[in-house]
């Protein structure tokens, strides 16, 4: 897939905020432990695989 | 048409994705060829209808398309739509390995979503089969207002990045649209597009073609999103007085709605008031509500249409998304981009979070983010895998659809040549076209006479 990625994209731009929300007290429930079983391959190169689905627009 | 029944169809627009980190440049257009090839090999065409009366092909900026059968219920509709997932994701292992042997090791993903990572948009479009009338227009317009601000309680929530930082939206189609009413689509996308096509008896039926929706993963939220506004057309059709809530501009109006998560922001009237999107979906509720049981029959999904309508706006009105953070898109997400962020500590602009996004919609059952949220009872059904896995292979039964499909499987099946769109049915060869034009039909001599020269 081509990188037809122009220069000026927020992502290219946008320097990552620091933390905002105060780490929450809250339990461990089923979307917690969801979202640290899909942790790991949602971290992986998550900027280039983003920024590679490039398509163009339908109707 | 019958009393209260009405055709509906759904056509999903799926994002195109080729992660290949090593692989050689290629287009969208080469991956969708090595995607269809399959459907090529027994279609003869990428424009296919299947076997389930649905219609499959490579739409423009090369999409992945499937339009359902017209179906005649929400739950044959919903089966319909969530069949098309699992069919387009059937054809990825063998694009994969088609894409393999022209030497390039890559992983397909289909996003049921909106827009790429440019800003590109794609759509998903409603069909609701109307009476035809001298003034559709007017008609047609009529509807906008509900259009506009249903996106609080339909829309697919979504990430919006700006040069001024990121925030979360109602719907990521709402920036992509450029006018009301227009017979053009990808030129100048309209809310409503009025070429006349009615797939169906001309003299009798029009399609009010709506283009302004997202695409929708939760099964419930695209009950709300196309029993919300069938509700709102039987209304119209029946000359029920609506409260006149005409916008003053209705491009300001859709991305000022978009883009306010408070639910406070107002919109400008025509006649010079200012209303809320909560004020005036609470506006036409009470007018649906107030004719159940006289113009809209109280029936059990009526009544779960309302309700999901009602703790929607509510949620919006309360800032309590928790009411619906099971069945609607914009809640489910708001809380999964919420909790993921709050875990990561970062902005809402970071890359992980837009790679969650993505993960939501693919359509992977075993990669796909929604599917894991179902099996974990974190997202509610409207209808069970089993109807779905029927769906993907048998018509809807009781619309023009089950001809068609009878017809196709037959005809792949005896290996013979054919010709299908909506409206016709040919068989290669010395047979007469068959023009069905009644959707709402179920039976046809000429079909069954066809059938059993097929040996069906």
């Amino acid at each position: 897939m081509p990188q037809t990625h122009a220069s000026g994209q927020p992502y290219e731009d946008d320097a990552p905020e620091p933390a905002v929300a105060p780490a929450k007290a809250e339990n461990t429930d089923a979307l917690d432990s969801l979202l640290d079983e899909i942790d790991d391959s949602l971290q992986v190169n998550a900027e280039q695989f983003v920024r590679s689905f490039v398509q163009k627009g339908g109707q | 048409m019958p009393a209260h029944r009405r055709i509906f169809g759904l056509e999903t627009e799926f994002g195109l994705h080729l992660d290949a980190p090593q692989g050689r440049a290629i287009t969208p257009e080469e991956v969708a060829g090595h995607l269809f090839r399959s459907v090529v090999e027994w279609g003869r065409s990428s424009n296919v209808f299947l076997p389930n009366a649905s219609r499959l092909y490579i739409d423009v900026g090369a999409h992945p398309e499937y339009a359902t059968a017209e179906c005649d219920s929400l739950t044959d509709l919903i089966a319909s739509d969530k069949a098309g997932e699992r069919i387009v994701h059937d054809l990825i292992a063998d694009g994969e390995r088609r894409l393999a042997d022209a030497g390039i090791d890559g992983t397909i993903h289909l996003y049921k979503n909106n827009t790429d990572s440019a800003g590109n948009s794609y759509g998903c479009h409603e069909n609701y089969l109307v009476r035809r009338r001298a003034d559709f227009r007017a008609f047609a317009s009529a509807l906008l207002p509900f259009l506009i601000t249903r996106q609080i309680v339909t829309g697919a929530g979504c990430i919006t990045r700006t040069p001024d930082g990121a925030h979360f939206s109602f719907s990521p189609r709402a920036d992509h649209m450029w006018e009301g009413l227009s017979s053009a689509t990808t030129r100048s996308r309209p809310m409503i597009n009025t070429r006349d096509e009615p797939h169906a008896n001309a003299e009798l039926y029009r399609r009010m073609h709506v283009i302004v929706g997202d695409s929708t993963m939760a099964e419930p939220t695209t009950l709300l999103k196309v029993g919300a506004t069938d509700l709102m057309l039987r209304l119209m059709e029946a000359h029920v007085r609506l409260p006149d809530v005409t916008l003053a501009n209705e491009m300001q109006a859709i991305r000022a709605v978009a883009h306010d998560m408070s639910g406070r922001a107002t919109v400008e009237l025509a006649d010079g008031r200012r209303l809320t999107a909560v004020d005036i979906q609470q506006t036409y509720l009470d007018v649906v509500r107030a004719n159940v049981g006289g113009v809209i029959e109280a029936t059990d999904e009526v009544a779960r249409i309302l309700d999901l309508w009602d703790r929607g706006i509510r949620a919006v009105r309360e800032q309590n998304f928790a009411l619906v953070e099971t069945e609607l898109d914009w809640a489910i997400k708001h809380r999964l981009v919420t909790r993921y962020r709050d875990k990561l500590g970062c902005g809402l602009d970071d890359p992980r979070l837009a790679r969650l996004e993505l993960a939501f919609h693919d359509v992977s059952p075993q990669r796909g983010l929604y599917f894991k949220l179902v099996e974990q009872g974190l997202v509610t059904r409207v209808v069970d895998d089993a109807r779905i896995a029927r769906a993907t292979t048998q018509a809807p039964q009781t619309t023009r659809a089950r001809l068609r499909g009878q017809f196709v499987t037959a005809a792949i099946e005896s290996g013979q040549d054919f010709t299908v769109d909506w409206v016709h049915l040919k068989l290669t060869g010395a047979h007469q076209t068959i023009l069905l034009k009644d959707p709402f039909r179920t039976e046809d001599a000429r079909v069954e006479t066809l059938l059993e020269h097929l040996g069906g």
